[in-house]
């Protein structure tokens, strides 16, 4: 056999460079059209969202309580306070929860066969509409109960963290080299410490990425609490009644034919979209630190 | 410490009783299985107490396979078994009895990567200390003072204690992997390819550690580097497809080996 042409000057060789560097074009004009067309509708309604929600954004809107029909007065205060309690109890519940799960595909488990099927039905999991969550509370919990409650509502985000959870440690701990855990072995570590004091600390700012993340996620989670811990016009602690939250609050006054509620729910909207908006710029500023250490 | 046992002679390989050296490690009629797929056949050896033995052989030939088997490191994984018998002063540490905690915080291990933790040059060093000793903060800052100095590594980061174990360089990086080792006091320490990723200085440095460290314990080499195992050893053990073909003391492997593939290997004709 001739050994193969290496000049790329013959007219065959040039032809398909040709249509190799088009197609390269085409593809690429293609491909910033396509972000561009995203971003588009996407800047449109961040747009929307600020000059609607700021036009509302007064310093009431964090002290006073969500007003009754046909008031001109009032804030979200009692709605901001039941998000934030919900969110961090539907958080502090599931994140450990996702965490041991996690914890258990990717180390324990490994190679075992039952995590194969965990982590498919985790996959379901997250993908599961999070209506189908809300309706599952209210079987399981809101009816047994006798009611809607925070509690329910807290237990609804928890079943939507979890997934999420566990997807994103168990992502973060395999990404920690074996090489790490063999070191720490083989200086007679008992398994769970070298989990807990090597892994978990080479893993430490995805973990706690994960776990924002999971928190964002929820926390403009309208479906789950609707049916769970529905919405309540009074500033109230109390765990076993109902509660107000951003997004049903949100999601009544949007519907409502007075002006200042609809104001109101802008407002809500926007502040919602801020508060996710820091948590993934944190957990960016996070990730970004993993990078450079 | 050790025992010393008289041994029958098993294999045709092993070196030729000489002089009558304590034996800290014996290999006996081992298998090492993959899943399926035989990976040792039938190796039998002895490492002698405070001297250095070197593994060679090309790639793939199963000598780091035979090292992790002296720590059970193998056993952090499935589908990998061990068969025969690997006697620690006479104990045979593949009985399923045995504390593999224990067993590792006697049989060191330095990796072919410099792998330090996450933490503190300190905490790299205290962190297995603790695991093991109660001591107050100044014993501790002894230990790991006394642990950086054997591995010559103390005047590099005595300003520094505390700066991540990551910041090191690559050769400083497997020097504090070894003080590790070192500070929770093994008994045996073996060395899997530990100079493969450094530079010759580097390497220069780390060989000239285990020289020393050979005072205190035993040591077991797999080296890719035949200039390296004669330098740094006492017994050379040449494997060659998961056979243990020659083993004998470095000077007679390397001048006048009695195995035909063993000289192939050692003057570059293969491997």
């Amino acid at each position: 056999m001739n050994a193969p042409s290496t000049s790329f000057h013959t007219p065959s060789a040039r032809a398909i460079y040709g249509s190799r560097a088009r197609t390269d074009k085409i593809v690429r004009v293609l491909c910033v059209l396509a972000a561009a067309f995203g971003l588009l509708w996407l800047s449109l309604i961040l747009f929307t969202l600020f000059w609607n929600g700021l036009a509302g954004l007064h310093f009431s809107v964090f002290t006073e309580m969500t007003p009754p029909p046909g008031s001109t007065t009032g804030g979200l205060a009692n709605a901001i306070f039941g998000s934030i309690l919900m969110t961090i109890i539907g958080v502090g519940i599931g994140a450990p929860l996702g965490l041991f799960a996690g914890t258990y595909l990717a180390e324990y488990g490994r190679h075992e066969k039952l995590s194969f099927y965990v982590r498919f039905i985790n996959d379901i999991l997250l993908s599961a509409p999070s209506i189908v969550i809300g309706l599952f509370i209210y079987g399981a919990v809101v009816v047994p109960m006798g009611g809607f409650s925070a509690l329910a509502g807290s237990l609804a985000l928890a079943v939507i963290v979890v997934p999420v959870v566990v997807r994103t440690t168990e992502d973060m701990l395999l990404l920690v080299p074996n090489q790490l855990r063999e070191a720490a072995s083989a200086l007679g570590l008992p398994r769970s410490y070298v989990i807990r004091s090597i892994a978990y600390k080479a893993a430490r700012t995805g973990l706690i990425t994960g776990i924002l993340l999971a928190t964002a996620r929820v926390a403009g989670e309208t479906a789950p609490l609707l049916f769970t811990a529905l919405s309540n016009q009074f500033w109230n602690a109390n765990l076993l009644t109902t509660m107000a939250n951003l997004p049903v609050t949100i999601n009544n006054f949007v519907q409502s034919p007075y002006e200042y509620w609809r104001q109101l729910a802008w407002t809500g909207a926007l502040l919602i979209t801020l508060a996710v908006l820091a948590l993934n710029i944190f957990a960016r500023l996070l990730a970004a630190e993993r990078k450079k250490s | 410490m050790s025992d010393v046992q008289v041994m029958p002679q098993t294999s045709g390989h092993a070196p030729a009783a000489g002089r009558a050296a304590p034996v800290k490690l014996e290999v006996r009629n081992l298998d090492f299985f993959y899943g399926a797929n035989k990976a040792l056949k039938n190796i039998n050896l002895r490492l002698e107490t405070n001297s250095v033995t070197a593994f060679i052989g090309p790639s793939g030939c199963g000598k780091s396979t035979l090292l992790r088997v002296l720590n059970r490191m193998y056993d952090l994984y499935p589908g990998q078994k061990a068969e025969g018998e690997v006697l620690l002063d006479g104990e045979n540490i593949l009985n399923p009895g045995v504390d593999l905690n224990l067993l590792r915080a006697r049989v060191g291990m330095v990796f072919q990567k410099p792998t330090p933790f996450p933490m503190t040059i300190y905490d790299n060093i205290a962190f297995g200390i603790k695991l093991y000793e109660n001591l107050s903060k100044s014993e501790l800052d002894g230990r790991v003072e006394h642990a950086l100095r054997g591995s010559a590594l103390w005047n590099e980061v005595k300003d520094k204690l505390n700066a991540s174990g990551l910041s090191l360089s690559g050769g400083q990086q497997q020097r504090l992997c070894i003080a590790r080792t070192v500070a929770i006091q093994p008994e045996v320490i073996l060395f899997d390819e530990p100079c493969s990723a450094l530079d010759p200085i580097s390497t220069a440095k780390v060989e000239e550690l285990i020289d020393e460290l050979k005072a205190k314990y035993t040591i077991a080499i797999v080296t890719h580097n035949m200039q390296q195992a004669a330098r740094v050893s006492e017994h050379t053990a040449f494997m060659y497809l998961g056979e243990l073909v020659e083993f004998d003391e470095t000077q007679r492997i390397f001048t006048a080996p009695s195995m035909r593939q063993t000289q192939d290997y050692i003057t570059g004709r293969f491997g």
